[in-house]
């Protein structure tokens, strides 16, 4: 067991030597000449591919290279939500894989990155709903991920505080999956890394990738603010910016960046314990360990590449919450901020090969891309490291669109600010 | 965000509905898949200047294309998508 390992001995023993005996969560790594594997973005999920390929597949000459500091992307701008609740055939088995692998994280990476099953609670607020919600809720149950169905008693018993008899959308009940709930954001990224560290993965950050290395169709490395780095292996993790690195290569992607904001509010006694999401407006809510509440709501809804929002958003999400739950009327805002979106043409990710050999893409996680980080970094790795897909990631084809074969959660068609 | 409508002048963004990128064009109906699958499905998504569509929902109903830099949301020019008014 290394001797910087985390446990209650090493709390122990460090609280008797002065805290004097703890080492960097991660090196600060200078690029090496080349890599087996490099993966381009270094937020929730480019860390955990690092991670698990080092890991699980035995490839550990790997560098993730981030353009800014570790935890600037949207790993450390979401609202922490975890859940498996999707309706697909294509979707419930790669999040219920998620939602196992949260299960073990902090065991598995030795890291507390608070992981609390608290609950996610869908209200519904007519017969439509409750329908679609039931269906859900069965799809779910059929693949094995829990879902359970509360009548507007239930609600009432859990949350007492809500306006239920609202005249235009009272609730009825909701979908509750009390396996979901929420994961301290950043300390997943800190967790992933240190662990990959420690598996001997080049961490480097303040390194932008400004082109690629490409010769006969194949890639051959990564030009970067810090020099070329040369790769077996290029894996692209960027998120919002997942367009923009991919015209590097000369792609184009089914993906339009957009902006989603998020907001705390100033820390109170703890009366919210579980995340609930308003069925009839934009609008979702759970509250910190701090006491904060955090929510958020829709997309602001058109092309941005800034991460900030604006003001129409903020009222319609703070409506939203007054329509829900009345009494947070009074509490004061403390913070709000934006991160940008893939949202990709159907609503679902891309973890798959390119038109460029040996350039792999993990892309178009729209506004729901915190909770997949294991996964998405487990068959990542897998990809990368076996070049077929793994069994629970196999309809996130790149070329699925051509073929028709999206996986439209919502049924809004190739319009991504509807998603 | 605030847009300058041609017929309505400077109205706040919360009045118009974005559909995206104006520089797609429908391809030939016999025009080979591929060229259907990159009107339908893929994007520049540029970081930048961009064309893009808004309709006025609450003012004059007018389809505008306006050029706006994703990075600032500052806008360089507003027009009628019919290609008539310009602000
Ligand atoms: C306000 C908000 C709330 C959200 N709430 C939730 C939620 O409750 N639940 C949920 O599941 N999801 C949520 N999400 C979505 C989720 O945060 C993202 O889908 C997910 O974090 C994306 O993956 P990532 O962590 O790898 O992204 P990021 O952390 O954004 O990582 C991408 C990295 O790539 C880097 N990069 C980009 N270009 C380059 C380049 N040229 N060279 C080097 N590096 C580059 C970026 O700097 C960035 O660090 C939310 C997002 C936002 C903004
Ligand atoms: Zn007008």
């Amino acid at each position: 067991m290394s001797s910087d390992r985390y446990s209650f001995l090493s709390v122990l023993r460090e609280a008797l030597r002065g805290q004097t005996g703890w080492k960097p969560a991660w090196r600060k790594a200078d690029p090496q000449e080349s890599y087996d594997v490099v993966i381009v973005g270094g937020g929730g999920h480019g860390l955990a591919t690092a991670y698990y390929l080092a890991r699980r597949y035995g490839i550990r000459r790997v560098a993730v290279v981030e353009k800014s500091w570790l935890g600037n992307g949207n790993i450390g701008r979401n609202t922490t939500i975890v859940r498996s609740n999707y309706l697909l055939a294509g979707n419930v088995p790669f999040y219920e894989c998620s939602m196992k692998l949260w299960e073990g994280l902090e065991q598995d990476i030795n890291y507390n990155a608070m992981v609390s099953q608290r609950g996610v609670l869908n209200l519904f607020h007519n017969d439509g709903q409750r329908n679609a919600y039931t269906r859900r809720g069965n799809a779910m149950r059929l693949h094995g991920v829990d879902a359970q169905l509360l009548d507007a008693a239930a609600v009432r018993r859990k949350l007492p505080f809500l306006d239920f008899d609202n005249a235009r959308f009272p609730i009825q009940g909701g979908l509750l999956q009390q396996r979901g709930g929420t994961v301290r954001h950043d300390a997943v990224a800190w967790g992933y890394a240190r662990a990959a560290d420690r598996l001997g993965v080049d961490i480097i950050e303040n390194c932008e990738v400004t082109g690629m290395r490409i010769t006969d169709g194949r890639v051959e490395g990564v030009e970067t603010t810090r020099g070329f780095i040369g790769a077996k292996k290029v894996g692209l993790a960027c998120a919002g910016n997942s367009s923009r690195v991919a015209a590097l290569a000369g792609l184009r992607l089914p993906i339009e960046s957009h902006v989603l904001q998020a907001f705390v509010t100033e820390g109170l006694k703890p009366f919210i314990d579980c995340v609930v999401t308003f069925g009839a407006g934009h609008f979702y809510i759970s509250q910190s360990d701090k006491g904060g509440l955090v929510f958020g709501g829709d997309i602001d809804g058109y092309n941005s590449y800034a991460q900030r929002g604006n003001m129409p958003v903020v009222e319609d999400v703070c409506e939203g919450g007054m329509a829900l739950m009345p009494r947070i009327g009074r509490v004061r805002m403390l913070r709000q901020w934006g991160g940008l979106m893939d949202m990709s043409m159907d609503g679902s990710p891309i973890i798959d090969r390119t038109p460029v050999d040996q350039l792999y893409l993990n892309a178009g996680w729209c506004y729901g891309g915190f909770k997949a980080t294991p996964a998405s970094g487990l068959c990542f790795a897998h990809l990368l490291a076996r070049d077929e897909p793994h069994p629970v990631a196999t309809a996130y084809r790149l070329d699925r669109f051509a073929r028709g074969a999206v996986i439209d959660e919502k049924g809004m068609g190739a319009q991504p600010n509807l998603h | 965000m605030r847009i300058h409508c041609p017929y309505c002048g400077t109205r706040g963004v919360e009045e118009f509905t974005y559909l995206g990128d104006a520089t797609v064009r429908r391809p030939d109906p016999d025009a080979p898949e591929a060229a259907w699958v990159d009107y339908v499905y893929l994007r520049d998504n540029p970081a930048g200047p961009h064309p893009e569509y808004w309709y006025h929902a609450a003012g004059c109903h007018g389809w505008l294309v306006v050029v706006r830099d994703t990075r600032t949301h500052e806008i360089f020019s507003v027009r009628t998508a019919s290609g008539g008014a310009e602000a």
